[in-house]
């Protein structure tokens, strides 16, 4: 893997099978499960198809290797990225720059009309035409890039982009008076990266070195910035909870008291002692899928940790049927349809703290309040299958803690769990009142990383609780 | 039907009334050509069956379909055996041969009932096997499948293997609404499907409701497209812009205006929320006839 202070050492085995295998390895790198079988189909798929079409060299490495959208918008990242870059290398390795193949893109020494381009390159990003903006981009370029650039090239982009006078949001009126339509984000962010490799190959040519390969972590992904762990461990981690809890059933319900006969199984079995039924075959149980309520947090005192907890809640959607979640600080809201129309967590964190709707005036949280209005207006739909998960800090800014309510949701859930983001250490310091409700839970938990999720998740199906 | 490159099956494709993208049209040719299952994704109604259905007839291969419901399990999918003739065989049988004759025979494949999978697999014509909304089922299920989908054979303990002996193209659709299995997702070649763009769609309802004039049919995709912007519960899917193309013919009407929309609205949005959400949004938009249109 590159250092971060230079480029590669070496270019590494010719040939495109060497190309892939490296390409993989990048993925692997940005967590996109690639495995060898996915390899072998990508070999094989490419065997198929004809390389010198980009668009279906491109397709078919998708088709077997980026199996869901996430892992999609990576690979997409990374494809233009790797293979720009290795063509590149190529082209430095072999000291051929563009300026030796033909006339140079600036043209035959005219100076260049600004409002021209400028016009010209909005009319392009308004097309989406993507070979218009990169020929635009490459004018931009040799018209105020070269020469006065800074070196770096995300100064440089930015600097160009103000030179041409071009921002998102709406646009003032033409010169010769007409309306111009506003500029998407999505289409400037597009001409920006136009201009990024533009500038990106101007200076390997120059400098005839590759820049760094940066991770893409902190370039383009939108991900939640959790410190503690990814999206991934979470999802997993709550798909185990999900077998485990569905299976819970099992052993708690008697196996032979009031169940249905499954005929068709009788009379299988009945082949075993010549056609005469002796034995009964009942129907199997199905275990009833669990219904749960999730209430989750999400005040300041709990920001990281609510990130966390909100990715927590969105596998459990993804895994679970039945799920209804609230969020809360001052009053509850319910977040369940947000969940059920958006499977993209940027997407989902964006507009459950967009569309709140729970903090009222000061912004804290107010534990007892939650629980009234909990009591009140949900509690009714309770019964003794349902599992009610408090995600929380226990933190209720001095205000009534209502244990007694709480209470109540005890006996009426079926069962309940809290999960709290501090260490037990800190529980009961300052404004916590955790032990109020401690007494009332079935088990409360301390939980910011996918390990202590998995705790949970293996006390919640009876194994033994692990060692501290 | 040979078919050499990603270009003979889109026009293939094209000749029986599915205009497929790109990576839809190479998806499908590399699973002919490498005999992978595909995995087609998307939101509901851009043509994800429909793409199981065009290659069908586009291969002139049977469709074999299977669709999937919570709770479809083995005997319902696979194959099961008909115990009530094996409990006759039995009754009748009895006098004639010894045990092992009855035992043998009530296990043979005349007693055995083929479901939509294993029609697919011991097909003497090669077929093409579509699995419908497989993320409705649960995850034992999709276990089940991965001998089929891996090998292209099912093994019966009674039986034996059963193997294919024709490759089948299978085709399995999934709305997305839930994350399907790491093991399932390997088998197949992965197809995102998603809403066409404009050019393409027009594409789409012209073809399907060819006397429909080009200015109302580019009209026509445009609302569609606003429409599908706005946070609806249903977006209109491809199949609801067919059908209104075909409405507004029926309707006899030039042109979108307010009121020809409020009259055909509920052609392209199934609940009642959301036909006050475009009443109000796209509803106001539409009133003023002279607004130029980008």
């Amino acid at each position: 893997m590159p250092t971060p202070y230079g480029p590669k050492a070496d270019a590494g085995p010719p040939g495109l099978a060497a190309k892939l295998l490296g390409f993989c390895e990048e993925l692997r790198g940005e967590g996109v499960a690639v495995g060898t079988s996915e390899m072998l189909d990508a070999f094989a798929a490419l065997s198929e198809v004809d390389w010198t079409r980009r668009e279906d060299f491109r397709e078919a490495l998708a088709a077997t290797i980026a199996k869901s959208q996430d892992d999609r918008r990576v690979f997409e990242l990374l494809f233009e990225r790797y293979f720009f870059r290795t063509a590149e290398a190529e082209a430095v390795q072999r000291g051929v720059t563009e300026h030796a193949e033909g006339a140079p893109p600036a043209g035959d020494g005219e100076r260049f009309d600004m409002s021209e381009l400028s016009e010209a390159i909005r009319e392009a990003m308004q097309a989406g035409d993507e070979d218009q903006m990169r020929d635009l981009a490459r004018l931009a370029i040799a018209a105020f890039g070269r020469g006065e650039g800074s070196g770096v090239v995300g100064v440089d982009v930015q600097r160009i982009r103000r030179t041409l006078g071009l921002t998102a949001g709406q646009q003032p009126p033409a010169e010769d008076g007409s309306e111009r339509p506003p500029i998407d984000r999505d289409q400037l962010t597009g001409f920006e990266r136009h201009l990024r490799r533009e500038l990106e190959r101007d200076l390997i040519e120059r400098t005839e070195t590759l820049p760094p390969s940066r991770p893409l972590a902190e370039l383009d992904r939108a991900l939640p910035t959790s410190p503690t762990q990814d999206l991934a461990a979470v999802h997993r981690a709550v798909s185990q909870m999900k077998r485990r809890l569905a299976t819970l059933g099992h052993e708690q319900r008697g196996r032979k008291k009031g169940q249905m006969v499954d005929v068709r199984r009788t009379m299988r079995a009945s082949l075993e002692t010549g056609g005469v039924p002796l034995r009964l075959r009942y129907r199997p149980k199905r275990p009833r899928r669990p219904e749960i309520y999730v209430l989750c947090d999400v005040s300041t005192s709990v920001t990281s940790a609510s990130v966390f907890f909100l990715s927590v809640l969105h596998a459990l959607h993804d895994s679970f049927r039945k799920l209804r979640s609230f969020v809360f600080i001052e009053r509850i809201s319910e977040v369940t349809d947000v969940f059920e129309h958006e499977r993209d967590f940027a997407a989902v964190a964006q507009k459950i703290s967009s569309e709140g709707g729970v903090a009222d005036v000061s912004g804290y949280t107010d534990y007892g309040r939650v629980w009234l209005e909990f009591l009140e207006e949900i509690s009714e739909d309770l019964d003794p299958r349902s599992t009610v998960i408090v995600l929380g800090d226990a933190r209720t800014n001095g205000r009534e803690p209502h244990a007694e309510v709480f209470a109540r949701i005890a006996e009426k859930a079926g069962r309940l769990f809290w999960l709290n983001p501090e260490p037990k250490l800190y529980w009961n310091y300052g404004d916590s009142v955790m032990s109020a409700y401690e007494r009332h839970c079935d088990g409360a938990f301390e939980c910011w990383t996918t390990k202590h999720l998995e705790n949970f998740v293996n006390v919640v199906a009876g194994a033994k609780p692990a060692a501290e | 039907m040979p078919q050499g490159s990603v270009a003979e099956v889109k026009d293939a494709l094209a000749g029986v009334g599915y205009l497929a993208d790109e990576p839809a049209a190479l998806v499908s040719f590399l699973a002919q050509k490498l005999g992978k299952p595909v995995l087609v994704e998307g939101p509901a109604g851009v043509g994800k069956t429909e793409l199981a259905k065009a290659l069908s007839r586009a291969t002139g291969r049977e469709l074999v379909r299977l669709q999937c419901y919570e709770g479809l399990d083995e005997a319902k999918a696979m194959y099961e055996w008909n115990y009530r003739k094996q409990l006759l065989r039995i009754q009748a049988g009895g006098a004639q041969g010894g045990w092992d004759h009855v035992q043998d025979d009530i296990f043979s494949s005349e007693f055995l009932l083929t479901r939509p999978l294993m029609q697919a697999i011991s097909s003497p014509e090669p077929v093409v096997l579509l699995i419908d909304e497989i993320d409705k089922t649960d995850q034992e299920f999709e276990a089940m499948l991965l001998e089929l989908l891996s090998d292209f054979q099912i093994t019966i303990p009674e039986l034996g293997r059963i193997e294919a002996t024709t490759m089948p193209i299978v085709v399995l659709t999934s709305n997305d609404s839930r994350e399907l299995t790491e093991a399932l997702k390997r088998r197949c070649l992965y197809l995102w499907l998603d809403y066409p763009e404009l050019e393409r769609e027009m594409e789409i309802v012209r073809l399907h409701a060819p006397d429909l004039p080009e200015t109302l049919a580019r009209r026509l995709v445009e609302v569609i497209r606003m429409v599908r912007d706005l946070d609806l519960k249903k977006p209109p899917s491809i199949a609801e812009s067919i059908d209104w193309a075909r409405t507004l013919l029926l309707m006899g009407a030039e042109d979108i205006d307010r009121e020809t929309f409020t009259q055909s609205m509920s052609i392209i949005v199934k609940h009642r929320t959301d036909i006050d959400l475009i009443a109000e949004r796209v509803g106001v938009k539409l009133a003023d006839p002279l607004r130029a249109e980008g």
